[in-house]
């Protein structure tokens, strides 16, 4: 298999809205740009397919300044391993890539928090930003019956993205409590365009039960969910429906920035006001620094990329526009903090690891992450313990551990093309 | 580039607008079991952006390709619950 190289004076990984403004402001600096990503087009999963329908304005407006900007977008490109200081190993259809890198810009964005409650493993129970992702590319959801439940402002857009298809909301299950969700929309009075677009979301809402202090039970059915079990503490009650739309929040990709080194600050990567990291030459913007949603991780982005290209001074003048943000970030991690009950919903023969099935109950009888794996294979499937991880950290307090390559299962042809041979030759 | 792509999955033909992702064509053929866990239980798409790999199944007999990351080519063979 071909194993071509390339060189980045920046390398952006990611090409949501951080990688994309960290790309903008790089490449307008005059620099050589490189973006790497996962999907096919560029936006990450917050502007999917937003090329093609052009509803969000100011997704279209980035994503047409980012194909002016001179980056070079390669994309369906999945970063595998370091190879060696300043060069990455990336997987392709096409084969093996290595990148090689003078700056660079780590924007990984985030993913769903999924916590395991009896029967979330059945078919047609999706992730919420999941199932939204999936109805945008042409899911067949008009007519069904779906229960969105979870936490977060996500759970208000998934349910319009899911009435416009012509699905039936049968009603929205946010755990945190009707005190914090007001407490969270008066934040909102600093954010007015954040506001507006809220406000358009519940109009187009009308009639859909939102329920606070509300989380599921359980899932039934056989093949397939049928029903919901839904509490608010007090008493519980069944929804039939077809999907539930479930997801606790967001959680930052953090396995590149550990797999590099970069030191973390509590869950999330250390940044200094440029958005570098602990490591020389590594910047981090977007969720991985913390979950702050959109606007947050396009002026951390700008802030990265301009920091990258030598504009520091130019890039202190966003400052101010990221505080604000910042507090923004705050207020939504305050009033979408997980309740304790949500610890105590998967039962003693709940899957856990979905990869490897193992369950709630012999999980709970180790004290660590490392000691589940070792004795159960948890986490050590094909998703490498990206959703397990995640859930026996907010069930059982389990730190973050060390990440070692391949960061994902990765074709063999993609490990024997990386070779340790001398620096591949540069075709740029 | 044609507007529409015929598969088949589990030799059943399907048409499909051009740009569709496998896991979706699967969907709107009707199947909601993309695959069985290792100890037999139902699964289906869960996270929907390439993460959870549980959307996983066979593509022109390479196994474990993950259905929600892959877009959908004229005449591909997709096969479910291996």
């Amino acid at each position: 298999m071909n194993r071509v190289g390339h060189n980045f004076e920046i390398l952006v990984v990611g090409a949501g809205p951080a990688g994309i403004a960290a790309a903008c402001a790089a490449a307008e600096s005059g620099k050589h740009v490189g973006v790497v990503d996962t999907a096919s087009t560029p936006g990450g999963q917050i502007w999917l397919c937003a090329q093609t329908t052009k509803h969000d304005r100011q997704a279209s407006a980035w994503l047409r300044r980012f194909e002016r900007c001179g980056g070079k977008l390669i994309s369906r490109a999945t970063v595998v391993a370091q190879l060696r200081p300043r060069e990455l190993l990336v997987e392709t259809n096409e084969g093996a890539l290595e990148l090689g890198w003078q700056k660079l810009v780590l924007a990984t964005g985030a993913r769903e928090l999924f916590l395991p409650f009896p029967g979330w493993t059945l078919p047609n129970v999706l992730g919420a930003g999941g199932l939204q992702a999936q109805i945008k590319l042409g899911f067949p959801i008009s007519g069904k019956r779906v229960v969105v439940a979870g936490s977060g402002p996500l759970l208000l857009d998934v349910a319009d993205s899911l009435r416009q298809s012509g699905a039936e909301v049968c009603c929205i299950a946010e755990q945190a409590s009707l005190w914090q969700v007001m407490n969270f929309a008066s934040h909102l009075l600093s954010h007015p365009g954040k506001l507006w677009q809220s406000l358009q979301i519940l109009t187009r809402l009308v009639g859909v039960p939102y329920h606070t202090s509300c989380w599921p039970l359980r899932a039934e059915g056989l093949e397939r969910v049928e029903a919901v079990s839904l509490t608010d503490g007090r008493k519980s009650w069944t929804e039939p429906c077809d999907y539930i739309a479930c997801g606790f929040g967001l959680v930052p990709n953090i396995e590149l920035p550990l797999l590099f080194g970069c030191a973390l600050n509590g869950d999330v990567v250390q940044v200094n006001d440029q958005q570098e990291t602990s490591l020389p030459d590594v910047f981090c913007a977007g969720e991985p620094t913390g979950v702050g949603g959109v606007d947050c991780a396009l002026v951390e982005g700008e802030i990265a990329g301009l920091t990258a290209a030598g504009r520091a001074v130019e890039a202190t003048r966003l400052f101010g526009k990221r505080r604000r943000w910042h507090d923004f970030r705050r207020s939504l991690s305050t009033a979408f903090r997980l309740r304790e009950e949500l610890k105590t919903i998967a039962a003693s023969d709940t899957v856990v690891c979905r990869c490897e099935d193992v369950s709630f109950g012999r999980l709970r009888q180790f004290s660590s992450w490392r000691e589940a794996k070792l004795q159960t294979r948890c986490g050590m499937g094909p998703c490498q313990g990206r959703i397990c991880g995640v859930a026996t950290r907010t069930l059982f307090g389990w730190g973050v551990e060390s990440v070692r390559p391949p960061i994902l299962p990765s074709r063999i042809e993609t490990l024997v093309a990386a070779d340790m041979k001398p620096r591949a030759e540069s075709v740029q | 580039m044609a507007d529409r792509v015929t598969l088949t999955i589990n030799n059943r033909r399907i048409d499909v607008p051009a740009g569709t992702v496998v896991s979706v064509a699967i969907a709107r053929a009707g199947i909601t079991r993309l695959r069985r866990s290792v100890t037999g239980e139902p699964r289906g798409t869960l996270c929907g952006m390439g993460i959870c790999f549980e959307c996983r199944v066979t593509i022109n007999g390479r196994t474990q390709v993950r259905s929600c990351q892959t877009i959908c080519q004229p005449g591909m063979e997709v096969r479910t619950d291996e």
